[in-house]
């Protein structure tokens, strides 16, 4: 299979704190990534750098086949970005937000009415189209945000924390969403803290002090750290770490 | 083209979505107006006056009937004894006092001159300039047609543009200053600084997006609002305040376009050095508003403030355009007079741009 992330020691120093330590590992396409590690571990450095919002200090990565460093406009243009944080304009209405960023990724305006309707008729929100986003609950706001994530069919979509704060039934829905975006082509990166869900990963990552301490299938993990669940993998990881939370 | 379309069309969403705040910004023109031009005006209107004569002659008598004429002054009486000048001010009764000290009218007087006196209560001494003054005017006036002159009686005073000492003349610049530098460079701030706050400028970031039309669509609506605004000024101030303006209208707006590019590249410049609305606002308010206020010539002038303030007054653009829209717009002075300011903002645009495009590339490093 292709290889869509490549990531070769790359390192982001900040004076003399090393945030991201020579971390090497590669994604391949269609594949549910979970990039998993403890607070201040470096995940959303890491990210932050693979998404071309900051430029690395060392080694180097390639995400869809561009370079991070030179091509981070082309790179921007196949990811899709999507946090559990900051995902819509809470004061725009549903069709507002699905048209902003359709518009954003240069979409054409039949595009984006062809497929913002799908996508709403997918989520079952068609009939709140025109209300704000802000009244909306929490799991459908995360539903909706993931969707508009993809609404361009990037490669890539990289999901930071995208279950925050939402109950199981909501999160198992949301998961269900990633799937279908999965066998569509589009690979997920995916960073959480619940260890449940990393279950539902093709493979993960554990990044303990900047560095990746573990990489591997969910099972694989298990049995090379004669663990019952991959939440016993994280824990004997992360006592040895340096960094507090 | 289009994703800069999506973006602008979002802002207009945003903004005129919050009804409050657009209720405001359009409002806040018209309700400055009206307060400086009606009620914290400067301008003094019912002048009660005293006289203190030793003899109430013929001249006397025509003096406070041609005083008591004049719409600014109400004649209260006269007083018997100099200790009673004290006594109508502090009951308020009088606001000015106008002692003959010899006796006018009389034949040895006016090869001596005449002397009189004004007697003005200074605990508001702006007031009591300008009531001085007023009474001097038509002191002159009077004793010019008499047969001692005008070369009689010396004043020094000139009152020049503003011949009726109107308040509103003065102020209307100040508020055309101070609103559009609020709109732009505040609110411009505050609304960029949100999007950093709440996240939503992350997301935009890690779009094809460039970064200068997140900025570019940011502007547009307080652009627009600007321009309404000024519009509504100018509107507002010649039909309702009856000042007119007495230059050229297109270079008055020529200069406001750069006084207003200005303001959003300060405002560009305050958000990427700070992070949350709050201090937005506050630094702001703090750089922006109070210094136009008090520096800028806009209710003091700037003349009578310290040397050392009036140095520093120079680094507020609000100073520059003030002064330009002052001497265009009231003064009907031809371009040439103002080329000082537009020079001034000119460089100082052409600063701020640069800088602040440099640290918001940078922020994204």
């Amino acid at each position: 299979m292709e290889e869509i992330i490549i990531a070769d020691k790359l390192t982001k120093q900040f004076g003399s704190f090393t945030a991201v330590d020579h971390i090497s590992f590669t994604v391949k396409r269609g594949e549910i990534f979970g990039f998993l590690g403890a607070n201040g571990a470096g995940k959303t450095t890491a990210m932050r750098m693979l998404c071309g919002l900051s430029k690395p200090t060392g080694g180097k990565a390639s995400v869809a086949g561009f370079d991070i460093a030179r091509q981070s406009e082309k790179v921007k243009q196949h990811i899709g970005y999507m946090s559990q944080k900051f995902s819509l304009y809470e004061d725009l209405k549903v069709k507002e937000n699905i048209r902003l960023y359709a518009g954003i990724y240069g979409l054409s305006d039949s595009q984006i009415k062809e497929k913002g309707e799908r996508l709403m008729h997918r989520l079952n929100i068609y009939d709140e189209r025109d209300t704000l986003v802000k009244q909306l609950p929490l799991g459908w706001k995360q539903k909706l945000a993931f969707s508009i994530a993809i609404i361009h069919t990037p490669d890539i979509v990289f999901l930071d924390e995208p279950t925050g704060g939402v109950d199981p039934l909501a999160r198992r829905q949301f998961w269900e969403l990633i799937y279908e975006a999965t066998e569509r082509g589009i690979t997920a990166f995916v960073t959480t803290h619940y260890m449940d869900e990393a279950g539902y990963c093709n493979r993960i990552s554990m990044m303990v002090d900047g560095k990746i301490s573990a990489l591997g299938t969910p099972k694989e993990l298990k049995e090379k750290f004669n663990a019952n669940s991959i939440d016993e993998v994280f824990r004997t990881l992360a006592r040895g770490a340096q960094r507090g939370e | 083209m289009k994703t800069l379309l999506s973006l602008i069309i979002k802002e207009f969403k945003l903004i005129f979505r919050d009804k409050w705040t657009i209720m405001i910004l359009i409002g806040m023109p018209i309700v400055e107006i009206a307060l400086f031009g009606f009620a914290i005006t400067t301008e003094i209107r019912n002048i009660n006056f005293a006289v203190l004569a030793p003899q109430h002659n013929e001249t006397v008598r025509q003096l406070v009937e041609r005083i008591d004429a004049n719409t600014y002054f109400t004649f209260v009486g006269y007083l018997d004894q100099t200790k009673d000048i004290d006594k109508a001010f502090r009951k308020e009764k009088a606001d000015v006092v106008l002692t003959f000290k010899s006796n006018v009218g009389k034949q040895e007087a006016s090869s001596k001159g005449v002397q009189l006196q004004i007697v003005t209560d200074a605990s508001n001494p702006n007031t009591a300039k300008t009531e001085s003054m007023y009474l001097m005017g038509i002191l002159k006036d009077y004793f010019s047609k008499t047969d001692i002159g005008a070369a009689g009686v010396t004043s020094s005073v000139r009152i020049l543009y503003n011949p009726q000492l109107k308040s509103t003349y003065n102020f209307v610049p100040g508020i055309m200053g101070l609103l559009l530098l609020l709109i732009c460079a505040m609110m411009t701030s505050i609304a960029i600084v949100r999007e950093k706050e709440v996240g939503t400028m992350e997301l935009l970031l890690v779009s094809p997006t460039r970064p200068i039309f997140v900025i570019l669509a940011k502007m547009a609506p307080y652009l627009t609002l600007s321009i309404i605004n000024y519009i509504t000024i100018l509107v507002l101030s010649v039909f309702v305040l009856q000042i007119p303006i007495v230059g050229s209208l297109f270079w008055l707006s020529v200069i406001s376009i750069i006084y207003v590019f200005l303001a959003l590249a300060i405002g560009l410049f305050i958000s990427t050095v700070m992070s949350t609305q709050v201090s937005a606002m506050i630094v702001s308010m703090a750089t922006l508003l109070f210094p136009t206020i008090l520096l800028s010539g806009m209710i003091y002038p700037l003349e009578n403030a310290p040397v050392i303030l009036q140095y520093v007054s120079c680094i507020f653009p609000g100073r520059w355009y003030i002064s330009a829209v002052r001497k265009i717009m009231i003064e009907g002075l031809p371009l040439h007079y103002v080329l000082t300011e537009i020079n001034v903002l000119i460089i100082m645009s052409v600063i701020m741009i640069t800088l602040s495009l440099k640290k918001f590339k940078h922020r994204l490093e």
